[in-house]
């Protein structure tokens, strides 16, 4: 299958680890990935200060996907909900359609709301299927132990992702572990915000919001929190050392995005996959999957 | 909380958060503070009470509301939003409330800063040689700025700040 990839703003600067790991893994699958280059930031960042903005900014990208008559897959969840969210409000409020399409016309867009935007784990989920993802690994992750982290924009609003998983129970992204191999533990914090929002508002917020996960999963024994989100990756990875640092609890958790645990899976290796890109090196986990 | 004083309401305000987009579920709480409940923020910070929020709009505290710097503490995580019985979508109604803060000039610098750079660049951050280099060494292809759209598609801020009106930000 074919779909345009959406990397936004903090992926293709920041998180080189999670887009190469993406781009291979979508590869090996046979998921052929287009880019766009004139696709811009989401949106997000604007909803505070003015929704129309946020959404003008939104609906750009979306007619840009229209227009090449293909869907979106996104690798950030706050991009995938907010793209997601335009799309539906375009294609369901004639009244919105009507205002946004006024402000896209200087551009030469236009946008009717009917392009489908999934993030790459919904993809996976959707288009390959657990099954099939099982089927391709040729090396499992045997002994690799994996605590997920959803993210909010994964799972909510769940008005948006109706059909797909629960916000309260969620399992794709369990599964999507499971099917490499590798075990999954269940924790209380599963479901914790990680506080990333926050974090050019109040630090100190954000940093408590974060803390539990950190020392719940630090505590369990697991190779590696798996991320689908850089918004999330800021907070776990990036805050982790100032957290520790601030509470006093010894932290030193690994942290890796869901399509480089994949791609080992698969058999890619870790310096394909961008490894020494991450920030806390999963050095565990890596020496039981690659000696 | 100091004493709420009558005099100082403003009864419109309710109605102007409700013809916000996001803001129209604002007058159906009753109040059941599922939405507190569910709040990750409140716990932390006891000044992020979404339903202490919700009764403050609703009596018209304009000014506690828009000039204060907690509302600028939820985190957007659904969590109230997935709970409330009376589909108020207050995740929503925040935006709403912050929309409004930010026609009064009452905005956190960074976030200003943020959409000067969007403005500029159409992006977060602004991707340089540098960047692209980096990019080019682990196999992927260039980012390239669009940055004459947003110019056109953002308008210049027009907002001023109101000279009768103390915002803690601004004074920071």
């Amino acid at each position: 299958m074919e779909t345009l990839l959406y990397l936004g703003c903090t992926v293709p600067i920041r998180n080189l680890n999670y887009e190469v790991s993406a781009r291979l893994t979508a590869k090996a699958l046979g998921i052929t990935f287009r880019d766009i280059e004139e696709f811009g930031c989401c949106g997000f960042p604007l909803k505070s200060l003015n929704v129309e903005d946020m959404m003008v900014t939104a609906a750009r990208n979306l007619a840009l996907a229209e227009r090449e008559d293909l869907d979106i897959c996104a690798l950030c969840n706050a991009c995938a909900g907010t793209l997601n969210e335009v799309a539906h409000q375009v294609r369901t409020n004639p009244e919105i359609r009507e205002k946004i399409n006024r402000r896209l016309k200087p551009l030469g867009l236009r946008l009717d709301g009917n392009v489908k935007v999934r993030n790459y784990m919904r993809l996976l989920w959707e288009e390959i299927g657990i099954e099939g993802i099982a089927k391709a690994v040729t090396r499992p992750l045997n002994g690799v132990t994996l605590a997920p982290h959803y993210g909010c924009h994964y799972l909510k609003p769940s008005e948006l992702n109706v059909g797909f998983d629960s916000p309260e129970v969620p399992r794709t992204l369990s599964d999507l572990i499971t099917a490499t191999g590798a075990k999954v533990i269940n924790y209380p914090s599963l479901l914790d915000c990680c506080g990333g929002g926050l974090l050019g508002m109040s630090e100190e917020v954000a940093n408590a919001m974060a803390v539990r996960k950190l020392q719940e999963v630090s505590a369990s024994g697991a190779h590696a929190l798996v991320l689908v989100c850089p918004f999330c990756n800021v907070m776990y990875e990036g805050q982790q050392k100032k957290i520790a640092k601030s509470t006093g609890i010894d932290l030193k958790t690994p942290v890796v995005y869901y399509p480089q645990v994949l791609g080992l899976a698969l058999g890619m290796t870790s310096e394909e996959l961008g490894f020494k890109l991450n920030r806390i090196k999963p050095k565990e986990l890596l020496e039981i999957v690659e000696g | 909380m100091p004493k709420i004083n009558l005099n100082e309401l403003d009864p419109e305000f309710k109605h102007r958060v409700a013809e916000q987009p996001g803001g129209e579920g604002l007058k159906a709480c009753f109040g059941c503070k599922a939405c507190t409940a569910a709040c990750p923020i409140q716990p932390i910070d006891k000044r992020y009470d979404p339903r202490k929020i919700i009764r403050m709009a609703l009596l018209g505290m304009k000014k506690q509301v828009l000039e204060s710097d907690f509302i600028w503490l939820c985190s957007s995580c659904y969590g109230c939003q997935e709970v409330c019985p009376q589909n108020v979508r207050f995740t929503e109604v925040m935006y709403a409330i912050k929309n409004l803060a930010a026609q009064e000039a009452c905005i956190p610098p960074g976030l200003t800063a943020q959409r000067s750079l969007l403005k500029k660049h159409g992006r977060l951050y602004e991707v340089g040689e540098f960047e692209n280099e980096k990019r080019l060494k682990i196999g992927l292809p260039p980012i390239i700025e669009h940055a004459e759209d947003f110019d056109v598609l953002l308008p210049d801020q027009t907002v001023e700040k109101d000279p009768g009106h103390s915002s803690t930000f601004h004074n920071s």
